[in-house]
Protein backbone atom coordinates (compact mmCIF):
# COMPACT_ATOMS: atom_id res chain seq x y z
CA UNK A 1 0.00 0.00 0.00
CA UNK A 2 1.52 3.36 -1.05
CA UNK A 3 0.43 6.80 0.84
CA UNK A 4 -2.18 7.50 -2.17
CA UNK A 5 -3.59 4.05 -1.84
CA UNK A 6 -4.23 4.81 1.96
CA UNK A 7 -5.63 8.82 0.72
CA UNK A 8 -8.33 7.09 -2.00
CA UNK A 9 -9.82 4.43 -0.17
CA UNK A 10 -9.80 6.89 2.98
CA UNK A 11 -11.34 9.33 0.98
CA UNK A 12 -14.03 7.22 -0.80
CA UNK A 13 -14.75 5.78 2.70
CA UNK A 14 -15.60 8.96 4.28
CA UNK A 15 -17.50 10.22 0.63
CA UNK A 16 -19.76 7.61 0.95
CA UNK A 17 -20.78 8.25 4.40
CA UNK A 18 -21.12 11.69 3.27
CA UNK A 19 -23.89 10.37 0.62
CA UNK A 20 -25.34 7.87 2.46
CA UNK A 21 -27.06 10.21 5.02
CA UNK A 22 -28.17 12.02 1.72
CA UNK A 23 -29.59 9.12 -0.52
CA UNK A 24 -29.97 5.98 1.81
CA UNK A 25 -33.33 6.26 3.28
CA UNK A 26 -33.53 7.18 6.62
CA UNK A 27 -35.06 4.54 9.34
CA UNK A 28 -31.56 3.06 11.28
CA UNK A 29 -29.62 6.06 12.21
CA UNK A 30 -32.56 8.34 13.08
CA UNK A 31 -33.34 5.68 16.29
CA UNK A 32 -31.71 7.26 18.94
CA UNK A 33 -28.93 4.58 20.15
CA UNK A 34 -27.37 4.67 16.58
CA UNK A 35 -27.27 8.85 16.42
CA UNK A 36 -25.55 8.42 20.01
CA UNK A 37 -23.05 6.13 19.48
CA UNK A 38 -21.74 7.89 16.01
CA UNK A 39 -21.82 11.40 18.61
CA UNK A 40 -19.71 9.51 20.74
CA UNK A 41 -17.65 7.78 18.11
CA UNK A 42 -16.43 11.05 17.55
CA UNK A 43 -15.18 11.73 20.65
CA UNK A 44 -13.57 8.79 21.77
CA UNK A 45 -11.64 8.64 18.52
CA UNK A 46 -10.56 12.24 19.12
CA UNK A 47 -9.79 11.85 22.61
CA UNK A 48 -7.26 8.56 21.68
CA UNK A 49 -5.73 10.24 19.36
CA UNK A 50 -5.05 13.54 21.68
CA UNK A 51 -3.19 10.59 23.68
CA UNK A 52 -1.07 8.70 21.50
CA UNK A 53 -0.16 12.32 19.50
CA UNK A 54 0.58 12.92 23.29
CA UNK A 55 2.15 10.45 24.59
CA UNK A 56 3.28 7.78 22.11
CA UNK A 57 6.82 7.67 20.43
CA UNK A 58 5.91 4.02 17.87
CA UNK A 59 4.82 2.21 20.83
CA UNK A 60 6.82 3.13 23.55
CA UNK A 61 4.94 5.95 25.96
CA UNK A 62 7.38 8.90 26.64
CA UNK A 63 6.34 11.72 28.64
CA UNK A 64 8.04 14.87 27.05
CA UNK A 65 7.46 18.60 25.28
CA UNK A 66 4.30 17.41 24.41
CA UNK A 67 2.47 17.03 27.86
CA UNK A 68 2.88 20.69 28.54
CA UNK A 69 2.20 21.96 25.30
CA UNK A 70 -1.12 20.35 25.71
CA UNK A 71 -1.84 21.78 29.11
CA UNK A 72 -1.48 24.89 27.61
CA UNK A 73 -3.25 24.30 25.14
CA UNK A 74 -6.31 23.05 27.30
CA UNK A 75 -5.98 26.40 29.52
CA UNK A 76 -6.86 28.62 26.54
CA UNK A 77 -9.57 26.58 24.88
CA UNK A 78 -10.76 27.23 28.63
CA UNK A 79 -10.30 30.45 28.03
CA UNK A 80 -12.17 30.47 24.45
CA UNK A 81 -8.67 31.27 22.64
CA UNK A 82 -9.67 30.93 18.62
CA UNK A 83 -7.82 27.27 17.40
CA UNK A 84 -5.28 28.71 15.36
CA UNK A 85 -3.68 30.80 18.47
CA UNK A 86 -3.75 27.81 20.40
CA UNK A 87 -2.58 25.39 17.93
CA UNK A 88 0.69 27.56 17.42
CA UNK A 89 1.19 28.39 21.10
CA UNK A 90 1.89 24.60 21.74
CA UNK A 91 4.04 23.97 19.09
CA UNK A 92 6.29 27.45 20.70
CA UNK A 93 5.80 25.96 23.85
CA UNK A 94 6.96 22.54 22.84
CA UNK A 95 9.63 23.89 20.64
CA UNK A 96 10.78 26.22 23.49
CA UNK A 97 10.93 23.70 26.12
CA UNK A 98 13.33 21.36 23.06
CA UNK A 99 15.43 24.37 22.44
CA UNK A 100 16.27 25.08 26.36
CA UNK A 101 15.72 21.68 28.31
CA UNK B 1 -43.81 34.81 9.57
CA UNK B 2 -44.06 37.56 7.74
CA UNK B 3 -41.92 38.10 4.32
CA UNK B 4 -39.67 40.71 5.51
CA UNK B 5 -39.14 38.90 8.65
CA UNK B 6 -37.78 35.38 6.09
CA UNK B 7 -35.86 38.02 4.55
CA UNK B 8 -34.00 39.10 7.73
CA UNK B 9 -33.59 35.84 8.83
CA UNK B 10 -32.36 34.80 4.74
CA UNK B 11 -29.56 37.84 5.64
CA UNK B 12 -28.60 36.44 9.10
CA UNK B 13 -28.18 33.08 7.58
CA UNK B 14 -25.90 34.20 5.00
CA UNK B 15 -24.10 36.51 7.62
CA UNK B 16 -23.79 33.69 9.91
CA UNK B 17 -22.53 31.58 7.10
CA UNK B 18 -19.78 33.69 6.20
CA UNK B 19 -18.45 33.97 9.58
CA UNK B 20 -18.49 30.67 10.04
CA UNK B 21 -16.55 30.10 7.02
CA UNK B 22 -13.90 33.01 7.80
CA UNK B 23 -13.25 31.43 11.43
CA UNK B 24 -12.62 27.62 10.10
CA UNK B 25 -10.93 28.37 7.07
CA UNK B 26 -7.82 29.54 9.56
CA UNK B 27 -8.01 25.47 10.90
CA UNK B 28 -6.99 24.69 7.15
CA UNK B 29 -3.38 26.26 7.79
CA UNK B 30 -2.84 23.69 10.68
CA UNK B 31 -4.21 21.19 8.82
CA UNK B 32 -1.64 21.79 5.67
CA UNK B 33 1.60 22.03 7.82
CA UNK B 34 1.04 19.37 10.22
CA UNK B 35 0.24 16.86 6.98
CA UNK B 36 2.99 17.78 5.31
CA UNK B 37 4.81 17.55 8.29
CA UNK B 38 3.35 13.46 8.69
CA UNK B 39 5.28 12.72 5.22
CA UNK B 40 2.08 13.86 3.16
CA UNK B 41 3.45 16.30 -0.27
CA UNK B 42 1.51 19.62 -0.97
CA UNK B 43 -0.68 17.35 -3.71
CA UNK B 44 -2.10 15.01 -1.29
CA UNK B 45 -2.75 17.31 1.31
CA UNK B 46 -4.77 19.21 -1.24
CA UNK B 47 -6.19 16.47 -2.45
CA UNK B 48 -7.75 15.52 1.11
CA UNK B 49 -9.25 18.63 1.67
CA UNK B 50 -10.31 19.01 -1.55
CA UNK B 51 -12.05 15.77 -1.77
CA UNK B 52 -11.99 14.20 1.52
CA UNK B 53 -13.71 17.47 2.92
CA UNK B 54 -14.07 16.61 6.78
CA UNK B 55 -11.75 18.01 9.40
CA UNK B 56 -11.60 15.14 11.98
CA UNK B 57 -11.35 12.58 9.18
CA UNK B 58 -8.25 14.26 7.66
CA UNK B 59 -7.09 15.13 10.81
CA UNK B 60 -7.17 11.77 12.24
CA UNK B 61 -5.64 10.32 8.38
CA UNK B 62 -2.06 12.05 8.78
CA UNK B 63 -2.07 11.76 12.55
CA UNK B 64 -2.07 7.99 12.46
CA UNK B 65 -0.29 8.07 9.06
CA UNK B 66 2.61 10.49 11.08
CA UNK B 67 2.72 7.78 13.98
CA UNK B 68 3.00 4.88 11.95
CA UNK B 69 3.82 5.42 8.10
CA UNK B 70 1.62 3.30 5.50
CA UNK B 71 2.46 -0.09 7.70
CA UNK B 72 -0.30 1.90 9.80
CA UNK B 73 -2.43 2.71 6.40
CA UNK B 74 -5.39 0.02 7.59
CA UNK B 75 -5.74 1.96 10.77
CA UNK B 76 -5.64 5.63 9.15
CA UNK B 77 -8.09 4.44 6.78
CA UNK B 78 -10.98 3.01 9.44
CA UNK B 79 -10.03 5.71 12.02
CA UNK B 80 -10.75 8.49 8.88
CA UNK B 81 -14.08 6.42 7.95
CA UNK B 82 -15.02 6.40 11.92
CA UNK B 83 -14.61 10.24 12.05
CA UNK B 84 -17.02 10.64 9.43
CA UNK B 85 -19.68 8.60 10.42
CA UNK B 86 -21.23 11.11 12.34
CA UNK B 87 -21.63 13.00 8.77
CA UNK B 88 -24.58 10.19 7.81
CA UNK B 89 -26.40 11.45 11.09
CA UNK B 90 -25.99 15.26 9.47
CA UNK B 91 -26.82 13.92 6.02
CA UNK B 92 -30.17 12.74 7.06
CA UNK B 93 -30.74 15.76 9.00
CA UNK B 94 -29.73 18.37 5.80
CA UNK B 95 -31.83 16.11 3.38
CA UNK B 96 -34.69 18.07 4.31
CA UNK B 97 -33.29 21.09 4.30
CA UNK B 98 -31.65 20.81 0.76
CA UNK B 99 -34.71 19.22 -0.47
CA UNK B 100 -34.82 17.15 -4.04
CA UNK B 101 -33.25 18.49 -7.15
CA UNK B 102 -32.04 15.69 -8.61
CA UNK B 103 -29.04 13.49 -7.74
CA UNK B 104 -25.92 15.92 -8.66
CA UNK B 105 -27.80 19.04 -6.02
CA UNK B 106 -27.74 16.13 -3.68
CA UNK B 107 -24.21 14.87 -4.21
CA UNK B 108 -22.96 18.86 -4.35
CA UNK B 109 -24.67 18.58 -0.89
CA UNK B 110 -23.62 15.65 0.67
CA UNK B 111 -19.87 17.15 0.25
CA UNK B 112 -20.63 19.85 2.02
CA UNK B 113 -22.27 18.23 4.94
CA UNK B 114 -19.70 18.82 7.55
CA UNK B 115 -20.24 19.77 11.14
CA UNK B 116 -20.34 23.55 10.76
CA UNK B 117 -22.31 23.87 7.49
CA UNK B 118 -25.42 21.52 9.62
CA UNK B 119 -25.12 23.38 13.02
CA UNK B 120 -25.64 27.01 10.70
CA UNK B 121 -28.81 25.15 9.12
CA UNK B 122 -30.02 23.54 12.17
CA UNK B 123 -29.90 27.11 14.28
CA UNK B 124 -31.87 29.28 11.82
CA UNK B 125 -35.94 29.68 12.77
CA UNK B 126 -36.95 28.86 9.28
CA UNK B 127 -36.55 26.29 6.38
CA UNK B 128 -35.41 29.10 3.42
CA UNK B 129 -32.67 30.34 6.06
CA UNK B 130 -32.20 27.23 6.83
CA UNK B 131 -31.48 26.13 3.58
CA UNK B 132 -29.16 29.21 2.76
CA UNK B 133 -27.62 28.63 5.80
CA UNK B 134 -25.99 25.20 4.88
CA UNK B 135 -24.85 26.40 1.79
CA UNK B 136 -23.36 29.89 2.17
CA UNK B 137 -21.25 27.89 4.98
CA UNK B 138 -20.40 24.89 2.95
CA UNK B 139 -19.30 26.83 -0.05
CA UNK B 140 -17.73 29.68 2.45
CA UNK B 141 -15.75 26.82 4.14
CA UNK B 142 -14.69 24.32 1.04
CA UNK B 143 -13.11 27.64 -0.96
CA UNK B 144 -11.34 28.70 2.38
CA UNK B 145 -10.24 25.33 3.80
CA UNK B 146 -8.96 24.37 0.13
CA UNK B 147 -6.98 28.29 0.23
CA UNK B 148 -5.30 28.01 3.67
CA UNK B 149 -4.82 24.40 3.56
CA UNK B 150 -2.46 24.96 0.32
CA UNK B 151 -0.66 27.93 2.46
CA UNK B 152 -0.28 25.58 5.27
CA UNK B 153 1.01 23.08 3.23
CA UNK B 154 3.78 25.07 1.54
CA UNK B 155 4.51 26.61 5.06
CA UNK B 156 4.96 23.10 6.53
CA UNK B 157 7.21 22.09 3.38
CA UNK B 158 9.26 25.07 3.94
CA UNK B 159 9.83 24.49 7.40
CA UNK B 160 11.38 21.12 7.52
CA UNK B 161 12.25 19.16 10.28
CA UNK B 162 9.22 19.60 12.01
CA UNK B 163 9.78 18.15 15.37
CA UNK B 164 12.06 21.15 16.41
CA UNK B 165 8.95 23.56 15.31
CA UNK B 166 6.74 21.24 18.25
CA UNK B 167 4.56 20.57 15.35
CA UNK B 168 3.88 17.32 17.23
CA UNK B 169 2.44 18.81 19.81
CA UNK B 170 0.44 21.42 18.04
CA UNK B 171 -1.01 18.00 16.01
CA UNK B 172 -2.42 16.98 19.91
CA UNK B 173 -3.46 21.01 20.31
CA UNK B 174 -5.76 20.72 16.99
CA UNK B 175 -7.12 16.95 17.82
CA UNK B 176 -8.31 19.11 21.65
CA UNK B 177 -9.58 21.98 19.55
CA UNK B 178 -11.88 19.77 17.55
CA UNK B 179 -12.76 17.72 20.65
CA UNK B 180 -13.18 20.92 22.93
CA UNK B 181 -16.54 21.88 21.83
CA UNK B 182 -17.95 18.42 22.39
CA UNK B 183 -17.29 17.98 25.74
CA UNK B 184 -20.07 19.76 27.13
CA UNK B 185 -22.11 16.65 28.13
CA UNK B 186 -20.44 14.16 31.17
CA UNK B 187 -21.31 11.64 28.76
CA UNK B 188 -18.88 12.63 26.35
CA UNK B 189 -16.49 13.75 28.83
CA UNK B 190 -16.45 10.39 30.42
CA UNK B 191 -16.43 8.64 26.97
CA UNK B 192 -13.11 11.25 26.41
CA UNK B 193 -10.96 10.10 28.93
CA UNK B 194 -11.71 6.66 28.89
CA UNK B 195 -10.80 6.31 25.39
CA UNK B 196 -7.77 8.21 26.05
CA UNK B 197 -7.08 5.67 28.90
CA UNK B 198 -8.02 2.62 26.30
CA UNK B 199 -5.43 4.05 23.56
CA UNK B 200 -2.51 4.63 25.85
CA UNK B 201 -2.67 1.39 27.15
CA UNK B 202 -3.22 -0.17 24.25
CA UNK B 203 0.11 2.13 22.68
CA UNK B 204 2.65 -0.66 24.32
CA UNK B 205 1.16 -3.91 22.75
CA UNK B 206 -0.21 -3.04 19.54
CA UNK B 207 0.83 -1.77 16.35
CA UNK B 208 0.63 2.33 16.00
CA UNK B 209 -2.68 3.27 14.70
CA UNK B 210 -4.86 0.68 16.29
CA UNK B 211 -4.62 1.86 19.77
CA UNK B 212 -6.86 4.48 18.40
CA UNK B 213 -9.49 2.36 17.06
CA UNK B 214 -9.72 0.35 19.81
CA UNK B 215 -10.53 3.23 21.90
CA UNK B 216 -13.49 3.23 19.44
CA UNK B 217 -14.95 0.34 21.59
CA UNK B 218 -15.61 3.07 24.54
CA UNK B 219 -17.56 4.69 22.36
CA UNK B 220 -20.28 1.85 21.36
CA UNK B 221 -20.35 0.35 24.76
CA UNK B 222 -20.97 4.10 26.60
CA UNK B 223 -23.42 5.03 23.72
CA UNK B 224 -25.20 1.62 23.77
CA UNK B 225 -25.70 1.22 27.50
CA UNK B 226 -26.79 5.24 27.59
CA UNK B 227 -23.96 5.15 30.53
CA UNK B 228 -23.06 8.31 32.18
CA UNK B 229 -26.46 9.87 32.11
CA UNK B 230 -27.46 10.59 35.60
CA UNK B 231 -26.73 14.25 35.98
CA UNK B 232 -28.07 15.22 32.69
CA UNK B 233 -31.40 13.68 34.09
CA UNK B 234 -31.10 15.63 37.30
CA UNK B 235 -30.71 18.89 35.33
Amino acid sequence: MTVWHVILLATAATLALKLAGHLVPASFLERERPARIADLLTVALLAALIAVQTLAVGQTLVVDARVPALVVAAALYAVRTPFIVVVAVAALVAAGIRLFV
Amino acid sequence: MPESDVDASIRGARRDGIAVGLATAAYGISFGALSVASGLDVWQTCFLSLLMFTGGSQFALVGVLGAGGVAAGGSAIAAAALLGVRNVVYGMRMRPVVGDHGLAHRIAAAWLTIDESTAVALAQTNERAARVGFWVTGLAIFVGWNLTTLLGALIGDALGDTRAYGLDAAAAAAFLGLLWPRLKRVQAGATAVLAAVVATVATPVLTPGLPVLVAAVVALVVGWFDLFRRREAVR
